[in-house]
């Protein structure tokens, strides 16, 4: 055994070692002693499940741009999507997913909730596009105050509306703890409310999102720097959806809710349990094939199918790639067509063999002559892959999130798999393979 | 082994399946799915009576265009597009497990991307094999049994509609781009044999070429088919309902891939070669 094959076994090893560790669960429990799997400092070692495995929402909203000057929706789409994020932030969701997109000219809102089973409440939430308005309360006289409305409370408009709102958040009032409301003005705003401050000190102000009164605080004190805090008796989920709708009168574009998906926790941990069942059997059949055609051959196959699974879990891990079922199915097919370079290996070192080789010749000469089919062969499904996957985000080709699942898998899959078919099989088979003259 | 004897089998064979198919596509067309034509597929778990279900939704006056039961206390519904209110007026009633509304504007998107994917990779294919063989008949014939699985790819799954309910989705056409590589993966290897057996010997009959390449790869073909035929046949009959007509359409595909390498591209290329001849 040379130098170099003896390092590239080694290499072999590591790399195996290197995957269980990564594999591990967090905590092993192996005769009463405990076994942690090391922190990553860069990221979670966790699996990245997709919406549809782990449950949750996907929302595609249509942006009306058509009422905005051109040079002016770049800014706007920017800030709508900034408006949302926040939105949704206070929603309370957390690794919410927000994209833009463009489809031939038709900008869109792709929003993804994960986790969330109600999205009724998130579309109200995300998608109102009321107008918010600032109005004062009046006098009504007493024989009026039977027929009248809310509406006609407040019907002193203080010229205060949504666009003079910057941001609206959840604070906690340092004095006693109880969650607070805080509005941030534009300097436009801030003179207009300091007018409305003075004008209705010690009466009430309402908000009103198109005709609903969201809320209507009493005025304390005349606000001149345009920072100003709604307090009350809130819930900090109160607090937060105040928030969120008061966040939700500024969006400075029109959107309308194109498509929603939701998919229960349930159904994807099913998916999971049955797609991985499906999995194992099937590379319990793909082994007993290997050794039934190949024998000894088949049973290194098999031990490089082993690694290839470990190799291609701790990368889904590393990168991370986000699992979707579609994705699932992309790596069960790439199982298959790791053992295609095995496949084609054996069947030359067998022609081989049939000439009268010896063994050792023949399998070098079996993994030389099929290198140049394995070459060729996966880069034409690479080259299917990466139509699938449309790395440059091309808008006329696909760019949905179970296409790109699917094509990441696959292609991750072929790479991995050429390399354990090709190298670690054959210096597995160099340091154990049989000395036959 | 006299494999290209067959070619007039071969040509019965792969004309009768394309007749089938396009018979199938101009009578019963496709189940399509709300991926296509826009609309709502809501998945729900309750212990009440699909009649009841059905109440439930006509006392809100929605239509209700199909109802399927999956498993015990599981449906699918399907309908036109359901508004948000309309949805939270039911939505206490059950449980939720899945909900999928959608316009019809995504279809029409759906469509004309999966087109401009398959002339694309085509080119692309025409292009790689083209340039690594160095001989456009090659790459006429890899992406010619392309066509002609992809063909019989969708006119199987007008057929699986209008007998199983099999629907078109998006899902359906990843199967299909796949198909298209998976079948050329194949193709690939023989030609790839074909190229090195002429290089031994240049003045060789091109169908007997063909004939040693066949028979010395077809094992292989044969092998490394089944593996893959294992891995979507488990999916198949253990994976999920939701995907199991995904793992059908790429079964379908990976058969008529086999086939087709022996049995459509390279009698192709013999043709051509022929033409050339003359």
């Amino acid at each position: 055994m040379n130098k170099k094959v003896q390092k590239n076994f080694w290499l072999i090893i590591g790399l195996v070692f290197l995957s269980l560790i990564i594999n591990m669960p967090k905590k092993l429990t192996i005769n009463n002693r405990d076994f942690y799997r090391p922190n990553f400092k860069y990221r979670s070692l966790d699996l990245k499940y997709g919406l549809d495995l782990a449950g949750g929402a996907s929302l595609i909203f249509d942006i009306d741009t058509t009422k905005t000057k051109k040079e002016d929706i770049p800014s706007a789409l920017e800030s709508l999507k900034g408006n949302i994020e926040r939105r949704v932030n206070l929603f309370g969701v957390s690794e919410a997913n927000i994209q833009l997109s463009n489809q031939m000219g038709q900008n869109r809102l792709i929003i993804e909730l994960p986790g969330v089973e109600d999205i009724s409440q998130a579309i109200n939430l995300i998608g109102k596009t009321a107008q918010l308005s600032f109005k004062g309360e009046i006098i009504i006289p007493p024989e009026a105050t039977a027929t009248a409305t809310v509406k006609d409370l407040f019907s002193k408009d203080t010229g205060l509306n949504g666009s003079h709102l910057v941001r609206s958040a959840v604070k906690i009032n340092p004095n006693n703890g109880e969650p607070e409301v805080s509005l941030e003005f534009s300097p436009e705003g801030s003179k207009l409310f300091e007018a409305a401050s003075k004008e209705f000190l010690n009466k009430r102000l309402a908000i009103f999102l198109d005709d609903t009164v969201v809320s209507a605080p009493v005025v304390n004190t005349v606000i001149t720097d345009g920072n100003a805090v709604i307090s009350g008796k809130f819930t900090s989920q109160d607090a937060k959806t105040l928030a969120a709708q008061l966040n939700a009168g500024a969006l400075p574009l029109s959107i309308k809710l194109l498509q929603q998906d939701q998919i229960g926790a349930t159904l994807g941990k099913d998916s999971i349990d049955k797609g991985v069942k499906a999995g194992l059997i099937g590379l319990l059949l793909v082994s007993i094939f290997m050794i039934g055609n190949y024998g000894y051959l088949g049973f290194i196959a098999d031990i490089g199918l082993i690694i290839y699974g470990l190799i291609t879990l701790s990368l889904y891990r590393l990168i991370p790639v986000t699992l979707t079922f579609p994705g699932i199915v992309g790596f069960i097919l790439s199982v298959g067509m790791a053992v295609d370079s095995n496949i084609l290996i054996f069947a030359r070192m067998r022609e081989e063999l049939r000439r009268g080789k010896p063994w050792n010749m023949a399998m070098e000469l079996g993994f030389g002559r099929a290198w140049d089919s394995i070459k060729d062969a996966n880069t034409c499904t690479i080259i299917t892959g990466l139509i699938l996957f449309n790395p440059f985000n091309w808008t006329f080709l696909n760019t949905s999130g179970m296409v790109r699942g699917f094509a990441v898998t696959l292609i991750l899959g072929i790479f991995i798999g050429i390399f354990t078919g090709v190298f670690v099989t054959r210096n597995l088979l160099r340091v154990l393979g049989r000395q036959k003259s | 082994m006299n494999i290209m004897k067959f070619r007039p089998v071969f040509f019965i064979l792969s004309g009768l399946m394309i007749v089938i198919s396009l018979f199938s596509i101009i009578k019963w067309r496709f189940q399509l799915s709300v991926d296509f034509i826009g609309g709502t597929v809501w998945e729900i778990n309750t212990d009440k009576s699909k009649s009841d279900i059905e109440k439930i939704f006509q006392k809100e006056k929605i239509e209700i265009n199909s109802i399927s039961q999956t498993s015990t206390n599981q449906y699918v519904l399907k309908f036109k597009p359901i508004s948000n209110e309309d949805k939270q007026k039911i939505e206490p009633n059950f449980k939720t497990l899945r909900f999928e509304s959608l316009g019809p504007s995504l279809g029409k998107e759906l469509m004309r991307k999966t087109i401009v994917a398959i002339i694309l990779s085509s080119l692309a294919l025409l292009w790689f094999i083209g340039s690594k063989f160095k001989d456009w008949t090659f790459g006429l014939g890899a992406i010619l049994a392309n066509f002609h699985d992809a063909f019989i790819l969708i006119g199987s799954f007008s057929l699986f509609g209008h007998f199983f309910g099999a629907e078109l989705d998006t899902l359906f056409v990843t199967a299909l781009l796949t198909t298209l590589s998976s079948s050329v993966h194949d193709t690939v290897v023989t030609f790839d044999r074909m190229r090195e057996l002429k290089h031994q010997n240049l003045k060789i009959d091109w169908v007997q070429l063909a004939n040693q390449a066949v028979s010395e790869t077809i094992v292989r073909s044969i092998n490394n088919s089944m593996t893959i035929i294992f891995m979507l046949t488990s999916l198949v009959v253990l994976g999920g309902a939701s995907t199991r007509w995904f793992a059908a359409a790429l079964l379908v595909g990976c058969i008529c891939g086999t086939y087709s390498s022996t049995a459509v591209a390279i009698p192709i290329v013999l043709f051509f070669k022929k033409l050339q001849k003359h």
